[in-house]
């Protein structure tokens, strides 16, 4: 057991979370962080469903890594993922209808994930499995932070709403507070965006760059 | 460039080159008989120990039935997958459908879809040309797309309703939006001419914005709306721009910000309604 969480191993799982972010370091994945993160829930199950799927695609091609033609090792790792994301959609249909039905396009969406195929080009090719794994849900895990805190804060200042439930008094619209319909807007996603940037590389000086 | 070292397997002779000799010089074996082999120095002795041929990944042939064995693999397990939860998830998609014609009559909060349909809608009719309600379908036959039903087998579904001892009549409408398809269904009052309630989904449009057309408040600006226009000559019933609306009677104010989804939707009632056109004005 100790040997399965070794330093290294906790590194790998650890640090995508935060110094190594797949977003707010490495940035990939912008595109989606963007489309789903107008409402928390859709930018909670999408984080999710990310980790899960780039954890065991990892796993997969971690696997076959010894046995993957070098010249189409890319068309292999996407149809690793493709199929696994078909058949997540396909279970979540038959058994989560309600929550297939709210993410509609998205699920489809990971696929084109950069993360999933920066993780899967970059680590599962060269790793052992279980590296692999934990490799996949750390940058699954960092992929997910990013867009619940953005989700939350465009949820909250664009609909005055948490989860759906509204939580900004009626007193305040009395007064005179709107809610900021720019924040609704994918631009807002990447301003929100750059500006965790702006906090994680003002408070760690090693990402700056020179 | 280093030799490489062949072994005879009659006899043990070694033969140093870049290929194994076509005889052996001390048995007169074939070349075939020699075998590649790779010196390896154990307990002071160097011993020759037969090199493995490992399997080259990057050759053509390699690489074609590789791919082509990865298609076949992952084609049969997604199409035994889709096969093993097709039943489910067309049950999913009948409930869903019958979730939202629940949804147009004010009945939220199913527990037991199949039971609460069955106690609300009494039939799910087809219009005949005249107007008239036909043929009766059966729950069996229950349709989920009725964009298809129209366009494929000129089938116009009517669901007749009744809630509180009234009767009430639900229409499938269905549309386009911004990004992609958007539907509904219209359930009005015995008149057949003022609303009683809406529903309205959609596939893929923008979250805050256009999507908001699947939302109570929206709803909520439908009912007592007239279908008709005052000549009782066309569907007047329609969604305008915020702030512009005219006739108050039968037009409601669109989404700020998904004009082109509240136009898809005003539009998608006047072409879908039109249709029952005979429907809605015969005084049956």
């Amino acid at each position: 057991m100790s040997q399965l969480f070794s330093k290294k191993n906790r590194e790998v799982l650890t640090s995508p979370v935060g110094m190594n972010n797949p977003v707010t370091v490495q940035v990939l994945g912008i595109c989606s962080a963007l489309a789903v993160t107008a409402k928390l829930e859709p930018a909670i199950v999408m984080g999710l469903s990310v980790m899960v799927i780039t954890a065991f695609s990892n796993v997969i091609i971690s696997l076959i890594r010894h046995s993957i033609p070098n010249r189409i090792r890319i068309i292999v790792q996407l149809v690793v993922v493709a199929a696994l994301v078909t058949i997540v959609s396909e279970i979540l249909k038959a058994y989560a209808y309600d929550v297939s039905v709210q993410l509609s396009v998205y699920i489809g969406l990971i696929i084109t994930n950069c993360i999933l195929m920066g993780r899967l080009e970059a680590f599962a090719m060269s790793n052992a499995p279980w590296p692999s794994f934990l490799d996949g849900i750390g940058n699954g895990l960092g992929y997910a932070i990013i867009l619940i805190v953005v989700g939350f804060f465009r949820e909250l200042l664009g609909s005055g709403a948490i989860l759906g439930h509204t939580v900004i008094p009626q007193a305040f619209y009395d007064a005179g507070y709107l809610n900021n319909g720019l924040m609704l807007m994918p631009p807002m996603a990447l301003i929100m965006l750059a500006c965790i940037i702006w906090w994680q590389r003002s408070r760690h000086k090693e990402l700056q760059d020179k | 460039m280093a030799t490489k070292k062949f072994r005879c397997k009659v006899c043990g002779y070694v033969h140093e080159g870049d290929k194994a000799p076509s005889v052996c010089p001390v048995c007169k074996a074939p070349a075939s008989e020699f075998e590649e082999v790779m010196p390896v120095q154990a307990e002071g002795d160097v011993q020759f120990v037969p090199v493995k041929k490992k399997l080259d990944t990057n050759s053509n042939t390699y690489t074609l039935i590789y791919a082509a064995v990865m298609v076949i693999v992952v084609a049969f397990l997604l199409a035994f997958v889709n096969s093993v939860l097709r039943d489910r998830q067309n049950e999913n998609i009948k409930m869903d459908t019958k979730k939202q014609i629940l949804a147009a009559l004010h009945v939220d909060k199913v527990a037991d879809v199949n039971a609460e349909f069955a106690r609300y809608v009494k039939a799910d009719r087809l219009m005949n040309a005249d107007g008239t309600l036909g043929e009766t379908v059966d729950d069996s036959q229950f349709a989920t797309s009725y964009e298809k039903e129209v366009k494929d087998n000129g089938r116009l579904h009517v669901f007749v309703c009744e809630v509180d001892g009234q009767t009430k009549y639900v229409i499938p409408v269905y549309g386009t939006g911004l990004w992609g398809a958007i539907w509904g269904y219209v359930a009005l009052n015995a008149d057949k001419n003022s609303v009683y309630g809406v529903y309205f989904s959609h596939a893929s449009e923008t979250p805050g914005l256009g999507a908001e057309i699947a939302s109570k408040p929206f709803f909520e600006k439908f009912p007592d709306k007239k279908v008709l226009d005052a000549a009782g000559s066309s569907v007047a019933l329609g969604v305008m721009k915020n702030g512009k609306v005219e006739d108050p009677s039968s037009q409601v104010d669109g989404i700020s910000g998904g004009t082109i989804t509240s136009n898809g939707v005003d539009q998608m009632l006047k072409k879908c309604l039109s249709a029952y056109m005979k429907f809605l004005t015969s005084k049956e």
